[in-house]
This record gives structure tokens, sequence and C-alpha cells, in this order.
């Protein structure tokens, strides 16, 4: 497995795409740190930017790297490797590849410019962390569909469409449910809403790290109790782990059973 | 009325040259404090050098000044109130105040004044002394330079730094108050002069006006209290040049207005409150030339505000600009600059082309749903504020600016 | 040896093997032959376990196959489309093989053996379908197996290029090797193949020496042999059109 991991990982990591995604972060970042000084600000914009890119990029590179891989996949499976291997291998090279343009790409700026020498880099890190798993979670999902789906068309557009369900409409339906049942207590319903949703959690978490938490008021505390005490942190990392293995797991059954 | 106080000051600087000065520390013949008031004649000095001395409940009932010589500490060992001056004149200066005790039935003072008509209280330091300052049916007097901390912890047993009940012509200037319950408090206190304090992590208000009239602070600096400044039931209140900031909580606001009406707030600087300012059933308000940054809200409307102006504001950066609970109000809100406007100005005379409609879709949803803030910033959000910018259905309709500013004003706050 | 034992598979609606039984002991050269589309490819991809059986076993050398994989170190394997990674070079291409399988010194000889030097560094996107077909022999034949397995093995190769497969081919039969081709080349069977196995409507309607073959359906070559075969019972059969009710199939056709 390493070893496809490997060629998968070195194979992405010289694609263009991976130049233009990195340097997209990089320059993203460059220049908001130039246009304020206030990390913390710097943050909340890359957060913003994290949040929409690392799950749409992650999608649509791992259905497309899936089908533009495809002679080589059926190369390696005449050859005397463990199918799971195959596939876990070219997803973990996919991932780790989105990863690391990630890292550098948004890592470099904030590290010149000094964050861990501020009150930022916990901040920081937390959403570097996020941006990884949302990153290994919709690679996961969307190498899933494309494995199951030989029509490129089709496959492309679930994957799009599943973002698009976890990215856009889960939060509409959301503040419908909200607005609807607004004269109930919901603190708890939201507060399980948005853990459920790998996008949600990880910008709830995000959030209440840089504080937002007192525009939340009652909500706030709620959510703020949860993240804040040690079950709900690990119940967060759990479920976005969850979010990550489920559809790895997918990967190695569906690959099993299907045809080349 | 600001010169009366300043009247009254030249007297009372005038009145210890024509007295006695009675000496007091550990080592001489008189070494309580106690025993120097009892000694002293109306009109003299009481003396008190440096040292410790174990005293509570001290009454004065005659005109008398105490000067402390080199920080002298009074401390009441928890055991209940240390000054308490019931007479029209009174001077205390140079004495450290502490451990008063708490207590959950009577408001114990570090020093409590009655019927005083013209008192100073000027440069002493006070730890844990409960309400460290007490004024009560007393008028002209100067609170001065004196440093009053405490380290509350909640509401109920904790006192106010300066509290005065119904009191008038005051002047609070050059105060430093840290970790009560209220900084200051003000409770039927009219025509009085608030200036050049800073209020800090005090648990409830940096500074508190109740049915206060016709008072004014500025150049004053609230700190993360639980609210910088609460001005409720009270009329005619000028604030300026005060800067709030960090007042951020589940529960917090740069300045709370309830109630209140015909005011200024002209020069403040709101920086970092989760709400910049509150009101609620407040009328004729003129919030002008002030500077609203990244707070969660820099103004928060709830119902029954009318006829209030908010021109010729700098909002930046602010996670929401304005939130109007109610509309159908003739508020005014004008010639502001909004950083996020994102109109033109084509003739190039500074004021933007189109209008800018301060508040988002989001800020009205949430008006209605607070639980929905846990959507702030997502993509879905994003998307539904933009399409309310171009085909506004929701957002109340004169709710608007109809000249946004191109640039910034300049600053008036203290920096 | 390979063992195959009511081996069924669909896709969807298409039932292309239908309780295959196959049983081929090394040393041994075996054409599987069958009209397009008969299943030949997939028989030989469910060995390969690329293609997962609805039914049915398949042991090679006693063990089953399912979920195995390591039985692929003992064959060398041709696809019948030789579709490799478009952007990489030659060269790279077998160095990756090497890296993933194992070393080995064979593809220096290979490489020559089959005058392939020239597009080392030319990215295999850029390569002619002969030349791919060269690589694809090179990927193969560079690991020394006990079993050969190779899907229409000279598409598109030139004639100085057959020669020498055919030859590699002998010599792989001279070391005892058992080696498995599907064509659509009948001189090819005539020339190489000891045994012939036809797959005709998901089932093997014939397996036999090529002798035997001759005999039962008296062609003068293999070629004639199979066109009788189809006669008999093939879909061109006059059983086969009476029964699907098609137009008659015009009588030149039927001669012979
Ligand atoms: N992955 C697949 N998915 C769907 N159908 C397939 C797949 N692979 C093969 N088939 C179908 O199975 C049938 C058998 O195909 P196969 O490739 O095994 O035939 P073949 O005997 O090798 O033919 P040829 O002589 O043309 O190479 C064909 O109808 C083909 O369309
Ligand atoms: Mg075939």
């Amino acid at each position: 497995m390493f070893k496809i991991f490997k060629y998968s990982f070195f194979d992405l990591i010289r694609s263009r795409w991976t130049y233009i995604y990195a340097g997209f972060y990089f320059l993203f970042t460059l220049g908001m740190l130039m246009l304020s000084s206030d990390l913390s600000k710097v943050v909340i914009s890359s957060m913003n930017v994290v949040l929409i890119l690392c799950p749409l990029i992650a999608t649509m590179f791992g259905v497309m790297y899936y089908y533009n891989s495809r002679e080589f996949t059926e190369l390696l499976l005449s050859q005397p490797i463990k199918r799971t291997s195959i596939f876990t291998g070219q997803f973990l090279g996919l991932a780790t590849s989105l990863s690391v343009s990630l890292l550098v790409g948004a890592g470099i700026p904030f590290l010149m410019f000094g964050v861990f020498g501020s009150d930022q880099a916990g901040n920081f890190l937390v959403l570097l962390f996020n941006g990884v798993v949302l990153s290994f979670i919709f690679a996961a999902i969307s190498f899933f569909i494309a494995l199951k789906n030989e029509d490129k068309i089709k496959g492309f557009g679930l994957a799009i469409l599943v973002w698009l369900l976890l990215a856009v409409v889960y939060d509409g339906l959301l503040l419908l449910g909200l607005s609807w049942f607004r004269d109930y207590p919901l603190e708890k319903a939201s507060l399980i809403a948005s853990v459920l949703n790998p996008i949600d959690l990880s910008r709830v978490m995000l959030l209440l790290k840089l504080d937002i938490s007192a525009l939340m008021s009652l909500t706030g505390a709620v959510y703020r109790k949860f993240l804040g005490s040690g079950v709900g942190m690990a119940i967060s990392v759990a479920v976005l782990l969850i979010w990550t293995i489920i559809p790895t797991l997918g990967i190695r059954r569906v690959c099993l059973r299907r045809d080349f | 009325m600001k010169n009366n106080i300043l009247i009254a000051a030249l007297l009372f600087a005038a009145f210890p040259l024509l007295s006695n000065t009675l000496v007091v520390c550990p080592d001489c013949p008189v070494n309580t404090i106690a025993k120097g008031i009892a000694l002293a004649n109306p009109c003299d000095t009481v003396l008190v050098q440096s040292g410790t001395y174990y005293e509570n409940n001290i009454e004065i009932n005659k005109d008398l000044t105490l000067i402390g010589e080199g920080m002298p500490v009074v401390d009441g060992k928890e055991q209940g109130e240390i000054f308490t001056v019931e007479n029209k004149y009174f001077y205390i200066e140079g004495f450290r105040i502490q451990n008063v005790g708490r207590s959950y039935v009577e408001d114990r003072a570090g020093i409590r004044i009655r019927k005083s008509t013209q008192f100073t209280i000027r440069n002493n330091e006070f730890d844990e002394a409960f309400f460290a300052i007490y004024l009560q049916n007393s008028s002209k007097g100067l609170i001065e330079g004196n440093h009053i901390s405490a380290h509350s912890l909640e509401e109920a047993n904790s006192g106010n730094a300066i509290h005065a009940w119904y009191c008038s012509y005051l002047e609070i200037a050059n105060n430093v108050v840290k970790g009560n319950r209220d900084g200051i408090y003000l409770e039927f206190v009219d025509n009085s002069l608030i200036h050049n304090n800073l209020s800090q992590d005090n648990i409830r208000y940096g500074l508190h006006f109740m049915f206060s009239d016709d008072d004014s602070y500025y150049d004053n600096e609230f700190v993360d209290n639980g609210a910088g400044v609460a001005v409720m039931y009270s009329k005619n209140i000028v604030m300026q040049r005060n800067v709030f900031r960090d007042n951020w909580g589940a529960a917090s606001y740069g300045l709370l207005l309830k109630d209140i009406f015909d005011s200024e707030i002209f020069h403040n600087r709101f920086n970092q409150n989760t709400v910049g300012i509150f009101m609620e059933t407040s009328n004729r308000l003129k919030i002008q030339q002030n500077e609203f940054s990244e707070n969660g809200w820099a103004v928060k409307m709830s119902g029954g505000n009318q006829t209030n102006i908010l021109s010729k504001n700098n909002f930046l950066h602010n996670t929401f600009n304005l939130s109007v609970h109610s509309a159908g109000t003739d508020n005014v809100f004008s010639s502001n600059y909004w950083s996020d406007y994102a109109g033109y100005d084509l003739d190039k005379d500074g004021v933007g082309d189109v209008p800018h409609r301060p508040m988002k879709l989001f800020s009205y949803v949430v008006s209605s749903t607070p639980e929905a803030m846990v959507l702030l910033r997502s993509l879905f959000i994003d998307l539904l504020n933009f399409s309310e910018k171009v085909s506004p259905i929701f957002t109340p309709e004169n709710v608007i600016d109809e000249t946004p500013l191109m640039t910034p004003l300049p600053v008036f706050g203290k920096v | 040896m390979i063992e195959i034992t009511g081996l069924h598979k669909s896709f969807g609606k298409n039932h292309v093997l239908k309780g295959v039984e196959l049983s081929l002991v090394p040393p041994g050269l075996i054409a599987i032959l069958g009209p397009n589309g008969s299943g030949k490819t997939t028989l030989i991809k469910s060995i390969l376990g690329m293609v997962i059986p609805d039914r049915g076993e398949i042991e090679v050398d006693g063990a089953s196959i399912k979920k195995a994989w390591e039985y692929r170190r003992q064959i060398s394997y041709l696809p019948q489309i030789a579709r490799f990674p478009e952007n990489i070079r030659v060269r790279e291409l077998i160095a990756m093989v090497k890296d993933l399988r194992g070393e080995t010194e064979m593809d220096v000889s290979l490489i020559s053996y089959f005058g392939l030097q020239p597009f080392l560094d030319k990215k295999l996107g850029n390569l002619s379908g002969g030349t791919r077909q060269k690589v694809n022999l090179v990927l193969c034949f560079m690991y020394d197996c006990p079993i050969v397995i190779l899907d229409e093995p000279t598409a598109g190769l030139d004639p100085v290029s057959l020669v020498r497969l055919k030859k590699l081919i002998k010599t792989k039969r001279e070391e005892g090797k058992l080696i498995l081709i599907t064509t659509h080349v009948m001189d090819l069977v005539e020339e190489l193949a000891e045994e012939v196995v036809y797959l005709l409507e998901g089932n093997i309607h014939f397996r036999g020496t090529v002798a035997e073959l001759k005999e039962k359906y008296q062609g003068r070559n293999v070629e004639e042999s199979i066109a009788a075969l189809l006669q008999k019972d093939g879909p061109f059969s006059l059983g086969a059109v009476a029964s699907n009710g098609h137009a008659k199939v015009p009588e030149t056709l039927l001669e012979n």
C-alpha cells in the first residue's frame, strides 16, 4: 500500500492542478496578511475560504483522479498487489497531496508572519486540522462515488451533488427547521444537527475558537459547554473520524466487488 | 455646573489653613484613627502617618480633614464598615482602605458619606472594600484619583466601587475601578460629571445610570466589563469621547440604553464588544461621529426606539453592523461609512450613488431565530445575504442609508 | 495449474459465462478461442481476479483465488488492450512495475529483443499502437512465471515482431510453462497451440487437441474446422437461424 500511496502522492504533487491549488491558498493568505495586521481576522477569512474550498476541491480532485488514473489502476490490478491496498493507497495519496497543498499554501504565509509567536497559534492549528480532515472526508466520499459509477459524468454529478448537499442544502434545511420550530428550545437540536455535518462541525469548532460564541448568547453557551468539554471535543473529533472512516471502508468494500 | 464644582474645590482647599493638625501614628500617644477623630475639634486636620490601623466603624460627625501620610493602611479585618461620615463637610486623602468584608445583608462601605454638601475623596486606594465609596443624599462632592480594586466573582455578594444615591453635582474623575460589581453606580444622581476614569473587569457594568438626568460622562475607558455602560430610565445624558472595548461575552454590551431620552452620543469608540450599542425604548438620541469596529453587532435596536439619529459614524468590520428588531419607526440612518458598502461614486462627491442597506438578511433571521447564529459564516448564509442584497425582500424597507460615505470619517474619540 | 468449476458471470443482463468448467495442467500451450464477445477476456480476467465471478470457484495451484493476491506472482499477464498512464515515459513505467513487483534483469534483454530502446524516453500517450503492444509484452515477459496468460498478443505487431513473439512463446513452452493464449489468428493456433478451448454461448463448446478439432469438424486446417463448428452449432447455424425466426441466411454463406 505504501508504494501505491507513494506513486499516487508524487504523481499528484507534481501535477499542475496541485500547484494551482496550493498557489491559490498561498496568494490568498499572503494577500490577507499583508492587508491586515490582525492575525485573528486573517484566520477568520481563511476559515471562510478553507471551509468552502477544501470540500469542493477534494470532491472534484477525487472524482477526476479516479477516472484519470484508471489505466494505472488496471495495470496495478493485474500485479500481485492486494486490491484494497491499491485503492486505499490511491485515496491516501490523493488526500495527502490535497492536505499538503493546504498546509504549504496557507501555512507558509502564516509562518512568515510569525503565527507561532502570537495568540492565534491555536486557532491556526485548528484551522489547518479542520482543513485537512475535510480534505480527507470529501476525497474519500468522491473517490467512493467514482468507484461505484463507471460513467464519468454520472460519477462527477453525484459527487458534486453530495458536496452541495453537505455544504449548502443541509444548512438551508437546518435554517428552515430552526425557524419552523422556533417556539421550542432548539439549542440541543441545532447542536446535534451541526455536529453531524462535517462542514458545519468544522465551522462551529472554529467559530467557537475564535470566540464568536458570545454572539450566540444562549445557544453559544450550550455549544461552548459541549465543545469546551473533553467529552464534547472527543465526540466532535470522533464524528470527523467517522466521516472519514465510513467512506474509506466503503472504498475498500466496493473495490472488492468491482470488475475491471 | 462645572463652575460650582470648581468653587467648591477652592473652598475645600482653603479650610485646612484655618485649623489645627492632630497627628496619629502607631507609636504616638494617639495611636488609632478613631481616637484622633474623637480628640479633634471641628475644622481640624487629622494627620495619619504610615502604618497599619485595624479599625472599623469610625464615625465622623464634624467638619474634618483626614490626611494620610505615606499611605497608612486601614484594615477592617472583614468586620464592618470603616468610615461613616454624616456631616456637611469632609475631606479625605491618601489612605489605603481594605478588607471591609462582604455581606449579603448590609451594604458596608469603605467610606460612607451621608448628607454632605462639600466633600472630597482623593487619591485613596481601596482593596476588597465591598462598596468602596458610598454616597447618599449628598451633593457637590469630588471623587478623584482613587484606585479601587476587588476580585468579585458573583453579583450577589459584591459591591459597587463608587455608589451614589440621591446625589447631585458630583465630579468623579481620574479614578481606576476594577473587579467590582458596578464600577460606578448612579441612582437618582443629577447634574454630575464623570470623566477620565478607567473602569475595567467589573462583573456587571462599568458605569451604571438609573433614574439620573442631566449628567455627562466623557473621556472614560470601559474595558472588559459585563457591559461597559448602562444608561437606564434617564434623560439628557451626554456621552462623549469614551472608549468601550472588549466588553465581550454572552450578555455583554459596550453601551446599554434602556428608556433614555434626549441624549447625545458623540465621538466614542466601540471596539470588539459583543454589541456596541444596544438600545430599547429610547427616543430622540443623537448617535454621531462614533467609530464601531469589530463588534459582533455594532448597533442593535430592540423594540420601541423612535426618532433617533444615527449619522456620520464609521462602521468597520463588524459581524453585523445593524440589527433592527421592529421596523416602522422614524429612526434616521444617514451619511455613515460602512466598510462593507459595495457601491460606487461616479460623481466623486464622496457619497455613494447607491443607497446602502446596513441590515443583512441573516441579521434579520437571527433576530427572530437566535439559534440560527450557528450558521454564521456558512456558504448558505453567504448566498442568502447575497441574493437579498440583489433583490431585497425581507429586510426592513426604511433601514437604509441613502447617503453612504465612500471613505471613513476622521476619528474623534480618545485613542 | 488452474482449476475452474461452475464459473458464472453476468454483466447486468448479459450472461457471459454460464458455468464454465476448465482444468489446465502445466506444461501446455492452450488457445482459448471463441467469437467476439464470447467471454474469453472475461474468463482470463476472472483467473486474474480482475473480474469477480458471480458463482463458481477458481483455484490456482490448489488454492482458491477468492480475496487472494499473492498467487498473481505466478502469472505473467498480457492485457488485451494495453492501457497505460499517458503521461509517463516508457522507462518510468518499467521502473515503476519493477518497484511494485520486484527486481528483474530481463527487461533489458526484452527491450532490445523488441527494439524498444529508441522509445524509452517517450511518453506512453505518444506511442503507436504496435509500440505500445511491445511495451505491454516487455512488462508481461520480464517476470519468469510458471503461468503465462496472453490476451491477443499479436494485435498490431509487424511481421518481424510477430516472428520474435512466436519464438519467445515457444521458448516459454519449452521451459515447461502453462501458457494461455486468446487470439483470432488461426495460423497462430495452428503453429503454436497444443490444445484448443472453444467458448461459445457462455460455455466450453469444444476442448481438445488441434488434431482432434480438425478431425471432429473435418477441416483441412483450424480455420476451416472452426468455420464448420460455427456452421453446425454457432449463431450462423441453420437451427439457430430458424429458432430465432430471423430472415434466411443467404445460401452462399451457408455453402462449404
Ligand atoms: N466490465 C464490463 N462491463 C460490462 N460488460 C462487459 C464488461 N466486460 C465485458 N463485458 C461484456 O461481456 C461480454 C464478453 O466480453 P469479453 O471481453 O470477455 O469478450 P471476448 O471474448 O474477449 O471478445 P473479443 O474477442 O472481442 O476480445 C461482451 O458482451 C462484453 O460487452
Ligand atoms: Mg477479449
